[in-house]
């Protein structure tokens, strides 16, 4: 699948990571937002980026979707140069997007926000696996997506995704605002997917979740990343943690 | 011979007959511009001039290949449609992400630059164009004449309007141009080529504008501006449905056209602004008209 998409005379090489960014600017207008990020997630892989909102977090996954209105730097996916491609076409190269605040449509049912996302690659799951995870999803299909609680906006966002078949998806704040019980669910969910395999980009300010599932933390603060470290590494790290995030 | 309300009951639902067969029209050319301004954000002033050209296209190539009617009914609005595709894509995709005004001042002068040509090679004055012999002449039920052509004009537009509304309402393309209507740029990044949508969105816009326009042709003659007069009253339809509601437009456009021909049975006087009297009452009470969802 890799060397499929990999440009001619940049072939991926197996344990060369599946998404890289290298030097990544990005503005909003005149607002330069991003300042020369780089990191790497490797295939299987979780790995967190943290900070306080306002850092940066956010405008990272938008940057690598297209989303950011300007960008420079580079953005591979599997060897793949994905920067500067059309904005459809970035997701097709096999990314999901769990964006913040879900990205759930209100005048579209449960069920046509399901089946809404093009396949982006081989091996979705299928229905029936995913209504095991989200029993909600089948009681609740012809509900609009407006009337849907936030955990149920969540799942409903993360089921698609799965739908969908990426090789990496890369999720938004997943647990802003919601219940701990729903909280608890999600975890429940995303660490099955993660023992499967899927490599993920997660942005988070909770922390606490973020430790339950990252392999690997970057640390951002006004747009730069000042501060990478393993999950082995994160006691040592707590005092950091805690002056950038704040908690 | 029976009267209601003192009208003589053929001369009453023969007006109702005309009312809905107006009414086709505005339904249909309401539809295209609620389509194309629920998803592109263009108040389409073009739209009279596609109907026109619906009907010209039909008009020449008659002419030219002697084609009959059931023919230029489908291949005159594709071509017309094609057409439609081109303006989405050299002139219409360049300005997106600006003030809808732009839009709006584009296709009207797009309308005046090919209104004025059609006028310039071939005059003001209409040409007949004739409907299909199998429609000609009228059946007589008593109480109510039924003119062949108009009927059969009456239940295409209504099934092409439930066709549309099946489309966008009930299908995987329509979730996608609901979703697109709320979140342009997400939908993209999901992965939907939503350029590709946008042209598509237009040139169907304007094949249902050009559809009326062939079918307006037999009727209403065809003339270079046919559309011009039509498309004031399809935009005060479309204020009345609610801006880019695809079933205010649909019911709207039926409706006025009803009220229109009745209108002309009980005080024919006020036929012409009734449908403008309407849109005050309606812009008064409820802005966003009547299935439109409130800003």
């Amino acid at each position: 699948m890799t060397e499929t998409l990999a440009r001619p005379g940049a072939p991926a090489r197996a344990d060369a990571p599946l998404l890289e960014i290298e030097d990544l600017h990005g503005w909003y207008g005149e607002s330069h937002v991003l300042h020369g990020l780089s990191l790497a997630v490797g295939r299987g892989e979780t790995v967190a980026l943290i900070g306080r909102n306002g850092a940066g977090k956010t405008s990272t996954l938008r940057a690598v979707m297209g989303l950011l209105p300007r960008r420079e730097g580079a953005i591979r996916l599997g060897g793949a140069d994905i920067l500067r491609l059309p904005r459809h076409r970035i997701a097709r190269h096999g990314i999901g997007y769990v964006p913040e605040e879900r990205g759930i449509f209100a005048s579209l049912t449960v069920a046509e926000n399901y089946e809404l996302l093009p396949r982006v690659g081989p091996g979705g799951m299928s229905d029936d696996a995913i209504q095991r995870i989200f029993p909600n999803l089948r009681e609740r299909r012809g509900a609009y997506g407006g009337t849907l609680s936030g955990g149920e906006q969540q799942m409903l966002a993360i089921a698609r995704v799965l739908r969908a078949g990426p090789r990496i998806v890369l999720l938004d704040e997943p647990t802003e605002g919601l219940a701990p019980v729903i909280v608890g669910r999600i975890a429940a969910m995303l660490t099955a997917l993660k023992r499967e395999g899927m490599t993920m980009l997660l942005v988070e300010q909770n922390v606490h979740f973020a430790r339950t599932l990252a392999d690997r933390f970057f640390l951002m603060e006004n747009g730069r990343i000042v501060d990478a470290f393993d999950r082995s590494e994160i006691a040592a790290h707590a005092g950091r943690v805690a002056e950038i995030v704040g908690v | 011979m029976t009267d209601l309300f003192g009208v003589p009951l053929p001369v009453l639902t023969g007006q109702a007959l005309i009312g809905l067969f107006n009414g086709a029209f505005y339904a249909l050319l309401s539809l295209g511009l609620a389509v194309i301004f629920g998803l592109l954000r263009i108040v389409n002033f073009a739209h009279g001039a596609l109907y026109m050209l619906g009907a010209f296209t039909a008009y020449l190539m008659g002419e030219a290949f002697g084609l009959p009617f059931w023919a230029l009914l489908v291949v005159a609005p594709l071509a017309v449609a094609l057409f439609g595709a081109l303006i989405e894509r050299f002139l219409l995709s360049h300005l997106r992400g600006l003030d809808p005004l732009y839009g709006l001042l584009l296709t009207f002068g797009i309308a005046l630059v090919v209104e004025g040509l059609f006028q310039y090679r071939y005059g003001v004055a209409g040409r007949p164009f004739a409907a299909p012999p199998a429609l000609s002449g009228v059946t007589n039920l008593g109480w109510l004449i039924l003119p062949h052509y108009r009927t059969f004009v009456i239940a295409v537009a209504l099934a092409v309007c439930l066709g549309t509304w099946l489309l966008i309402e009930r299908t995987r393309l329509g979730a996608l141009l609901r979703a697109a209507t709320e979140n342009r740029p997400l939908v993209e990044a999901f992965g939907v080529n939503v350029p590709l949508l946008l042209t598509a969105t237009y040139a169907f816009g304007t094949f249902l504008a050009a559809f009326a326009g062939v079918m307006a042709a037999p009727v209403f003659q065809v003339g270079p501006f046919m559309g011009s007069n039509l498309i004031i009253v399809v935009f005060a339809v479309v204020v009345i449905g609610g801006m880019g509601s695809i079933g205010g437009a649909i019911v709207a456009g039926f409706a006025l056209g009803l009220l229109e021909g009745l209108t002309k049975v009980v005080y024919p006087e006020a036929a012409n602004v009734v449908v403008f009297a309407v849109m005050a009452v309606v812009l008064f009470f409820r802005p966003a008209g009547l299935f439109g969802k409130p800003a």
